[in-house]
């Protein structure tokens, strides 16, 4: 074939900055469900209200590092108030339900953000405009920040599951709900805590993907099923592995964009998940379970 | 079942069926097509409700079966002159089955939300290959087509009515009703809400519990197949819409409103979803809001839907 090294190389940058970007989003989804067993269908329009309300308080504010704040925070609470809500009664139940009910806060949501911002898309402005040469383009600094940064909160997370009071709190919550309770941990408030801090780093996405694809109402469906796929690939429940499938995926349909159109190249993903689910259902990215 | 709430089964049957058969000829021309539209989709969520109420897989799915009933429709009409109204059916079928072997033999190797998950990452396949492969499927625009006649042996070339269409769509979901009804009372039918109940339980007696789950989701997507031809036939177009994964969630919505694993529950929840949205959407422009709310609030409160809520009623 006569793709040219340069172009190879360029959508292996391109793969890594959209794959930490995804590995922001598929974390919190894994990390809910691991402690909770709740499927959030409604993740990707987490993602998409974080975006909405960062591009709003850019407007408002015009600094990019307030929005980003400002939409971690109030989706945050928002996410919180939603977990209280809607999945604290589902506790227990069949996490079927969960799918069911997440489905629903999805639909509302999703027409909440066309009614409330339209449905053109919003871009938001990049906080930082350099560029620098990469072979044939100028490849904006923008673009790696977000890597790094998506980086760093994930990071940031894991040290707090690891090394935090809190944290403790959360993995033994995972191990065994109910010794947790016994312990004295007070379960139902983690889980709240871990749905808002997934919700965070969701808005947090949204807010950095903003510059680079826009904002729109329809991105939050785009964003669950590839979130998903990944955490299904990488194993359910298991952080570490969701953030390598987040970038092995993103890699696949960078380098399928080089054959075929960007829409096409989704069925790459599929293919993926495919095929995982039937050699290694357990996730590609985890060690064999004995 | 004692032979008298048989026979109370069956009274109720008539009337229902005899009400659904009058309704073209009292209501007026909007409504009515709505009863046919309300018959349709509610074929759709009684095929799902195989999976979700008796066998206990939650399809997310059903649009690629519904989708693929539709295209080969449109196969057929397309392709076929003078276009025949069996032979879309049977494309139709053929296309939704070829698909349901492919999305069960992948998809039944995994249990509940990896079930769920799996199917809507397949009807997203779908999704994108026909809305990418623009020479044969038309892409965005979808296709369009002309209505084939009615043919039924000594009756043939007559143009469908609104009416006749009805009735023809009406004998269709009562046949495919009674045949399901018939399937899920079945040995069959027992050994799928088994697998429901205690799938480990099953294969130990000596099921082999991936077989019947292959046939359940085969069946199930061969009747939201149907439904789809039957969609097609009325509004003489197929789209890429219908095979995205929001029409899943709508039969999974369907199926909650009005009670999973009743048949008929399925049938009323599509027909209560129809008309809220109907109402709500003569109001208020965004009515998913409130449908939305409706529908997390009944799976919070009224997991068993509306049927599975009255029948808990009545015992008391």
């Amino acid at each position: 074939m006569g793709i040219p090294v340069e172009q190879i190389l360029v959508q292996t940058v391109n793969g890594l900055v959209n794959g930490m970007i995804l590995a922001l989003v598929a974390s919190g989804l894994t990390l809910i469900f691991g402690i909770m067993d709740v499927v959030n269908f409604a993740h990707g329009d987490l993602v998409m209200l974080g975006g909405f309300v960062g591009a709003t308080t850019m407007a408002a504010t015009g600094n990019f590092w307030v929005a980003l704040l400002a939409a971690a925070v109030v989706i945050a609470v928002f996410g919180a108030a939603l977990q209280i809500s809607t999945l604290r009664p589902l506790l227990g139940r069949d996490p079927l339900t969960t799918i069911l009910a997440t489905f629903g806060m999805s639909l509302v949501l999703q027409k909440y953000a066309l009614w409330q911002w339209g449905p053109s898309a919003r871009n938001l402005q990049e906080p930082i405009t350099g560029r620098f040469d990469l072979f044939y383009l100028q490849y904006p600094w923008y673009r790696v920040a977000t890597a790094v940064l998506a980086g760093a909160m994930i990071g940031a997370l894991w040290l707090f599951l690891k090394r935090g009071t809190y944290g403790i709190w959360i993995r033994a919550t995972t191990q065994d709900r109910i010794m947790a309770a016994a312990m004295g941990i007070p379960v139902p408030w983690v889980h709240t805590a871990v749905f808002a801090i997934g919700a965070a780093m969701a808005a947090a996405s949204g807010v950095l993907f903003g510059p680079m694809g826009g904002v729109t109402q329809t991105m939050g469906a785009d964003f669950t099923l590839r979130a998903f796929i990944v955490v299904v690939v990488g194993g359910m429940g298991n952080l570490g592995g969701s953030i390598l499938a987040s970038i092995f995926i993103s890699l696949l349909e960078a380098y399928a964009s080089l054959f075929v159109s960007p829409a096409q190249a989704v069925i790459v993903s599929f293919v993926a998940l495919i095929l995982t689910l039937l050699f290694r259902p357990t996730g590609l990215f985890v060690p064999t379970p004995k | 079942m004692t032979p008298r709430s048989n026979r109370g089964y069956w009274i109720g049957f008539a009337l229902v069926l005899g009400a659904l058969a009058v309704a073209p000829l009292v209501l007026p021309p909007f409504w009515s097509r709505f009863a046919t539209e309300i018959l349709i989709w509610g074929l759709l969520a009684m095929s799902s409700d195989i999976l979700i109420g008796y066998t206990g897989m939650v399809s997310f799915g059903h649009s690629s079966f519904f989708g693929l009933g539709m295209y080969g429709a449109a196969a057929a009409l397309l392709t076929i002159k003078p276009p025949n109204l069996w032979l879309a059916i049977l494309y139709g079928l053929v296309g939704a089955g070829a698909v349901a072997i492919f999305v069960a033999y992948f998809s039944t190797r995994l249990r509940d939300i990896y079930f769920s998950i799996t199917t809507l990452v397949f009807s997203q396949i779908f999704y994108v290959i026909i809305f990418t492969w623009t020479e044969v499927t038309g892409g965005e625009n979808g296709l369009n087509f002309r209505q084939p006649a009615l043919a039924l042996p000594g009756l043939t070339g007559v143009a469908f009515t609104p009416t006749t269409l009805h009735w023809f769509v009406l004998a269709i979901v009562t046949v495919s009703y009674l045949l399901l009804r018939r399937i899920t009372q079945s040995p069959f039918g027992m050994v799928l809400q088994s697998i429901r109940e205690n799938e480990p339980r099953t294969r130990a007696i000596g099921y082999a519990v991936e077989r019947y789950k292959i046939v359940a989701v085969m069946l199930s997507g061969l009747f939201a197949g149907l439904a789809g031809v039957l969609y097609a036939i009325q509004n003489k177009f197929a789209a890429p819409d219908f095979v995205f994964f929001l029409i899943s969630g709508e039969v999974v919505i369907f199926n909650v409103m009005g009670g999973v694993g009743t048949l008929v529950g399925p049938i009323a929840g599509a027909a209560f979803f129809l008309l809220l949205r109907e109402g709500l959407s003569r109001y208020f422009e965004y009515y998913l809001i409130p449908v939305g709310i409706i529908f997390t609030l009944m799976v919070i409160f009224l997991p068993q839907g509306f049927l599975g809520f009255l029948r808990r009623r009545l015992n008391q």
